[in-house]
Parts: C-alpha cells; sequence; structure tokens
C-alpha cells in the first residue's frame, strides 16, 4: 500500500489533535533530549578527562600525601605521626633506585590559607601557590614561555623569584584582550602575601585547540573593533579544570616556601621539615607498582612503621573520575529509559484511544478493502510518526537540557553533542513508536469490519 | 455459474444462549447484469443478507461465491481482496471519512489496490464526474447534503470498478426528491450493465427494478421478475418463486 498515503494520515490525525498528540509526544520528548543531553555531558566529561591525563604529563608517576587516618590498627598513635618531612625525601633519594625523580612540594592555596598577590593595588587570585623544585615544572608538563624557570641557585639562595601563569598576568597586568596587547610582565615585581617577588618567567597560555581558535578569533574582533574589549576579563579562567589550575598558578623555589612562608629559620631545610608532597616520576608504566612498594618500604622505617601517609597515582584519579563517568551515564540512562517508557506509554495511551474513537472509520476502510495489515499498518506507522516527531523535538530540546545542565552545575567540561548519539536518541525514538504501536495496531486490525461499522 | 450464489446460508446470533435467527436458510443466484431490489419488514434480515453478500460478514453455515471465489472458507486476507476488487457497498448512513475531503474519499479503495496517486485521482475525479460531484472534489463531507455525500459515496462503490454494487437503504436518509435522484443514477448505472442489489423499504422503488425479493423471517418469501413475464406491465400478473417451482422452470434451479 501507498506510504504517501499513510503519512499523509498520521499528519492530519496528529493535525486533527495537536495539543493531544503534544502532551502524547512530551515523554519521548523528554527522554530523547535528557539521553542526548546525558550523552554529550558524559561526553564532555571523557573529553575532559583525557585532556587532562594529557595536560598532566603522563602515569608514569605517583603522588605521596599525608594520610591524617590511620590504619584501624594504628589507630593509638594518632599523636604520633611524624608527616611528610624533607627527610623522607631525602631517604627516598638515597635507598629508592627504582624512582627516577624525587620532587617534595609545598602547597598553599586561596581555600587553606591567607593567600594575597598584588601588584599596583591589583590583585590576583591565584588557585595555588607551590613551592617546589624546579623539576616539578617536568611532572606537571609546564612550559616556560617567557623569561625562565627559577633553577637549582634560585632554590639554594632561596631567591624571592616566581614564575606565574597567564591567568595571574591577567589579574595584575590586564589581559590581552583588556589591553590589546600582550603584557610581558618579566622583571617586575609583585607582592605576595606583602613580600617582595621578582617575577622571572611565565607560563604558555594553557587551552585546547578550540578554546584557542576562539581566543584568537575574539582577538582580532576586538582589534577590528568588532566587539567591545571587556573592561578586565579574565580568559584563563575558562576552560576544564585542569587548564584554570594550570592557568592560575604561582611558582616559587621550595627553600624560598619554606623561609617565607612557612617560618623555617635555618638556611638548609632541615630534615623536619613538614612537606606536603613528594611527587615521583618512575622511569616507566610497567614498574609504577614496584616503585610504590619500594617508596613504602622507605617511609615505613623513616616513619616508624605508622602508615600516615598515602600514594595516589593517575591511574587513581582516572578511576574515581571514570567512576563518576559511568554513574553520571547510569543515571542519565535510567532517567532517560523511564521517559522513554513513560512516553511509550503515553503514546500506546493515545493510539488506543484514537482507535477507539476510529473504528468506525477503520470498519469504512476495512469495508472498501482495507486487509488487517493495511490497518496494522496505517496504526504502527502513525505511532512511529508521533515518536520520531517527539524524537525530533526532543532532540532540539535537547540543546536546552544541555544549556540548564551547565548552567546549574557548571562542569568543567563543555558538553559535546556526537552523531553517534544523535542517531542512537533517534533509533530510540522509532524504537518507542514501534514497541507502543504493535498492541494497539493488532486492537485495531483485529475488528471485523461489520463490528467496526456498528460500533458507536 | 451465477456471479453470486447463495446456498442455505444461515446466520445465528448468539446473544449468550438466546439465538437469533437472522437469516435462516437462504439459496439465492445473482446474475451479472441484474438489478435486484430486497424488500421485507423490519428486522427481517435484509441487512444481515446485504452484509453477507457484501463479504462484511461471514455466514454461520451454508456456501456462497462471487465471481467463482468460495466466501465462506475464505481467511480475512482474501475477503479484503474481494471486497476492495469486486464489490461496491452503498451504506444508509452514507460513511464518508469526514477528515478526508471528497476526492481523498473517493480515492480510499484505489489505495489498497495500489494506485499511484496520480492514477487514483484521474480516476477518482472519473467517477466524481459520473455521479455530477467533480465540481465538489475538495470539499469535506460535512460540508454536503445528505444527497451529495450519498452521490460521493456511490463514487466511492464504483471507482473500483466492482462486479457488483451492493446498496443498504441507500435513500433511506433523504428526502424522496432527493432519493429518486438516487435512485435514477442506480438505474442509469444498471442501464450502463452494472450488477446491482438495493434495499430497500419503500415498495414503489422496488417496483422499479426489475427483479425482487422479498425476506420474511429470514428466508426468501416471495420473488418477481419481471423478466420472466415480459410484456406485462403490472407485477401482479407476474409470476412469483412458487409459480415458477411449480412450473419447473427456474433458471436458478439447474
Ligand atoms: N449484531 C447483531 N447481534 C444480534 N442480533 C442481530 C445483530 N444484527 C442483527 N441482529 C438481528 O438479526 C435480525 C435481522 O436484522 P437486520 O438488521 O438484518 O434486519 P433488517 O431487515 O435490515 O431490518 P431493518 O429494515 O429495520 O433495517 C434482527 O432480529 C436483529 O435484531
Ligand atoms: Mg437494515
Amino acid at each position: 500500500m501507498d506510504f504517501g498515503a499513510v503519512i499523509a494520515n498520521s499528519i492530519r490525525e496528529i493535525k486533527g489533535h495537536p495539543v493531544r498528540s503534544f502532551l502524547t509526544m512530551f515523554g519521548i520528548i523528554l527522554g530523547i533530549s535528557s539521553l542526548v543531553a546525558m550523552n554529550a555531558v558524559v561526553k564532555g566529561m571523557e573529553n575532559g578527562l583525557k585532556e587532562a591525563l594529557i595536560e598532566m604529563g603522563g602515569m608514569d608517576k605517583f603522588e605521596i600525601g599525608e594520610e591524617d587516618e590511620l590504619p584501624d590498627y594504628q589507630a593509638h598513635l594518632g599523636d604520633q605521626i611524624p608527616g611528610l618531612t624533607m627527610a623522607d625525601v631525602y631517604a627516598l633519594q638515597a635507598s629508592a633506585p627504582l624512582l627516577s625523580q624525587i620532587t617534595p612540594a609545598v602547597e598553599m592555596s586561596r581555600w587553606n590559607s591567607r593567600l594575597s598577590v598584588r601588584h599596583e593595588g591589583r590583585f590576583a587570585r591565584p588557585y595555588r601557590l607551590y613551592g617546589t623544585w624546579p623539576s616539578y615544572m617536568e611532572l606537571e608538563d609546564h612550559h616556560v614561555q617567557h623569561g625562565r624557570m627559577f633553577n637549582d641557585i634560585d632554590e639554594e639562595m632561596a631567591n624571592s623569584v616566581c614564575v606565574i601563569s597567564t591567568g595571574i598576568r591577567d589579574d595584575l597586568f590586564g589581559s590581552p584582550e583588556s589591553t590589546g596587547e600582550e603584557v610581558i610582565p618579566v622583571g617586575r615585581t609583585i607582592f605576595i602575601n606583602d613580600m617582595p617577588f621578582e617575577i622571572i618567567g611565565m607560563f604558555q597560555h594553557y587551552e585546547t585547540e578550540t578554546e584557542r581558535k576562539e581566543r584568537l578569533e575574539r582577538m582580532r574582533l576586538i582589534r577590528e573593533g568588532k566587539i567591545k574589549a571587556p573592561s578586565n576579563g579574565s580568559i584563563s579562567r575558562q576552560g576544564s579544570f585542569i587548564y584554570r589550575l594550570k592557568n592560575n598558578s604561582i611558582f616559587i623555589p621550595l627553600r624560598t616556601m619554606l623561609i617565607k612562608f612557612m617560618s623555617s629559620k635555618s638556611e638548609e631545610p632541615e630534615p623536619v621539615q613538614r612537606i606536603d608532597t613528594i611527587n615521583v616520576r618512575v622511569p616507566d608504566l610497567e614498574s609504577l607498582d614496584a616503585s610504590i612498594q619500594q617508596a613504602r618500604n622507605v617511609l615505613m622505617i623513616t616513619h616508624r612503621g605508622i602508615e600516615d601517609f598515602s600514594f595516589r597515582t593517575e591511574e587513581d584519579m582516572a578511576e574515581e573520575v571514570q567512576l563518576t563517568i559511568r554513574n553520571y551515564r547510569v543515571s542519565g540512562a535510567v532517567i532517560a529509559g523511564i521517559a522513554l517508557v513513560v512516553g511509550g506509554v503515553g503514546i500506546m495511551n493515545i493510539m488506543l484511544a484514537s482507535i477507539s474513537e476510529r473504528i468506525r472509520e477503520i470498519g469504512i476502510c476495512k469495508a472498501v478493502g482495507a486487509t488487517d495489515a493495511a490497518v496494522f499498518n496505517q496504526i504502527l506507522i502513525e505511532s512511529i510518526f508521533l515518536s520520531i516527531i517527539g524524537g525530533i523535538i526532543g532532540l532540539a530540546a535537547s540543546q536546552a537540557v544541555i544549556a540548564l545542565i551547565s548552567s546549574l552545575t557548571p562542569t568543567d567540561n563543555t558538553p559535546e553533542v556526537t552523531g553517534a548519539s544523535l542517531i542512537f536518541a533517534l533509533c530510540s525514538s522509532v524504537m518507542v513508536g514501534i514497541l507502543s504501536g504493535i498492541y494497539p495496531g493488532l486492537k485495531a486490525s483485529r475488528f471485523s469490519p461489520m463490528e467496526a461499522l456498528k460500533y458507536e | 455459474m451465477a456471479l453470486v450464489e447463495l446456498r442455505g446460508v444461515t446466520k445465528i446470533y448468539d446473544l449468550g444462549g438466546e439465538k437469533i435467527h437472522a437469516l435462516a436458510g437462504v439459496d439465492l443466484d445473482i446474475e451479472s447484469g441484474e438489478f435486484t431490489s430486497i424488500v421485507g419488514p423490519s428486522g427481517s434480515g435484509k441487512s444481515t443478507l446485504m452484509h453477507i453478500l457484501g463479504c462484511l460478514d461471514t455466514p454461520t453455515g451454508g456456501a456462497m461465491s462471487i465471481d467463482g471465489i468460495r466466501v465462506e472458507k475464505a481467511r480475512p486476507k482474501e475477503l479484503a481482496r474481494i471486497r476492495n476488487r469486486k464489490i461496491g457497498f452503498v451504506f444508509q448512513f452514507f460513511n464518508l471519512l469526514p477528515r478526508l475531503t471528497v476526492q481523498q474519499n473517493v480515492e480510499l479503495p484505489l489505495i489498497y489496490m495500489g494506485y499511484s496517486a496520480a492514477r487514483r485521482r484521474e480516476r477518482a475525479m472519473e467517477v466524481l464526474g459520473l455521479v455530477e460531484m467533480d465540481n465538489r472534489s475538495r470539499h469535506r463531507p460535512s460540508q454536503l447534503s445528505g444527497g451529495q455525500q450519498q452521490r460521493v459515496a456511490i463514487a466511492r462503490a464504483l471507482v473500483n470498478e466492482p462486479r457488483i454494487i451492493f446498496a443498504d437503504e441507500p435513500t433511506g436518509n433523504l428526502d424522496s426528491n432527493t432519493g429518486e435522484k438516487i435512485l435514477q443514477l442506480f438505474h442509469e448505472l444498471h442501464a450502463g450493465g452494472r450488477t446491482l442489489v438495493l434495499v430497500t423499504h419503500d415498495p414503489d422503488i422496488a417496483g422499479l427494478t426489475p427483479r425482487r425479493i422479498e425476506i420474511r423471517d429470514g428466508r426468501i418469501a416471495d420473488e418477481v421478475d419481471t423478466r420472466l413475464v415480459r410484456g406485462t406491465e403490472q407485477s401482479r400478473f407476474a409470476l412469483t418463486r412458487d409459480d415458477r417451482d411449480a412450473v419447473g422452470d427456474s433458471p436458478r434451479e439447474a
């Protein structure tokens, strides 16, 4: 039978009851849009994870941190915890040959301490101030674009020098977008907690390829005067978290940090000097487990058997994120699934209502030669049609849902709608249409012409 | 073999214990080109018979064939095909689809015959011309008078070039003037060689058809065939079925 005629009939049915049809499609719209939106959010998170793994400079490393919670059997030793000290660093250097690079670090952040950074009345809002050894740059894959990184001499002399990232520059000296030119503040002096520091280097601006293109385009438009320059807009606080972190950091030599901020008085860092983390690079991923074991053995001795330290690998981090992603995906699938089922039930309900309304018409069609199959097809195609239209509206609505999700929970990762998810969503809506059309279709087709014609 | 043959056709409605013998054994032959009217009191089984003839309903017992095809054991799909290709049905209440235009209503049987949209349109306009409704092809049934609606319904019954047209009280819902015009149309169709069966309450209408069958209590009670009494204008001179049986020259006993 003629497909065009069936479609025409379906359109007529929907046009005949626009409100009812829309209400029917609502479940599908909801289901499809949440399906697509969830997919996009999850995809964005995965992208962010991949970016982060690359930006964090590889997996062949681990971080030793302090662990406040002792294992149960050591709980009574809580007042004796030694904490991570420089002694641990020296011990690891001496006794853990598998570790190819050992970098201690002390971190101050806006959140755990008073941290003010100022230059001529302007203030910066760094995510963190890091006191560490130059080797830390490799661990986090930093690149100094202007000036230089501090070196062993700066460390030795505890010089008051710092290397900043572009976000700090934006805050203190203005962003390229607001000033119209790239300010390179190497040689200037800024005040960190009222102590003068000379800027000796600035990192490159960390961003994705798309962000870079967008930024350059924006710059071009500003230069051509097509759009207004932001008064003090910092582009460094955009993008995924890993980029924001790297773009809003200040690095100073470890000893400088210890002396100026940790009230260490001695010239030589004492072995008892507390530090926050020890960052370890291993020769390759295969030796990661063995390296951790080696480090544990050493630290168990220096810590007199008290396990107040923990190891964190990039894998741990990736697993955490992946778990979050999985949770999102599962809950997204459940929400979308429920909405689709509800939508399917809605369509089935409407189709049943519609056929009992149209039984006479069905009888007339049968009287002039419609077979059971033709009636079944008509109902089925109408149902598929309804759910496809719902699906298409849902695809459009998903943009709104994505915007809503992004505004409610400003994640670090821009959601990405993939073609595969669109196709999957459309197929789901077709499936829903088929499943919810079968029963009404069978019911309609089973009426004998006489039964249908006499139906009141 | 006659175009339509019924042998001992019964229809029993089972209403939870109580059985209603709507048809209690009907033997009937309809030849191609005949114009037959069926009369009888209300509840006598005229509509039931028409529905079975039109393959809209299946008999409880007996045998029936249309155009050589056995109907009583046919599957729903075959019945649909017979309704589609061989039969045109005109109802008392027109039974047009309210949301379709006149033209789309007439095209409906052709859709199930697999005609292309262009051929459907052409053919529909052709039969609409025949019933003089081609100028209203874009209207909807609700915008037409009863007589016009019935014309459209007749066009729909004609559109598939059926072997036989059944009409169950086609004028029952029309005033006598309009009804007369519809009947005139039927007579024209008959003159054009078409086979028609018509149910009516009106003895005047029945009096004008060449063949008359009277149904009482689900049985054929009387039959008049004016062709057997050629030259006689008044039906009371016509041979009844019983007379024919008596002289043994009924063509249907062959
Ligand atoms: N679906 C049905 N269920 C039960 N009984 C039925 C059904 N259809 C018809 N009947 C019965 O069958 C008998 C014949 O009905 P039918 O409709 O054929 O009569 P009719 O001759 O067409 O009458 P009318 O002139 O009033 O239209 C009646 O007694 C009627 O009650
Ligand atoms: Mg009747």
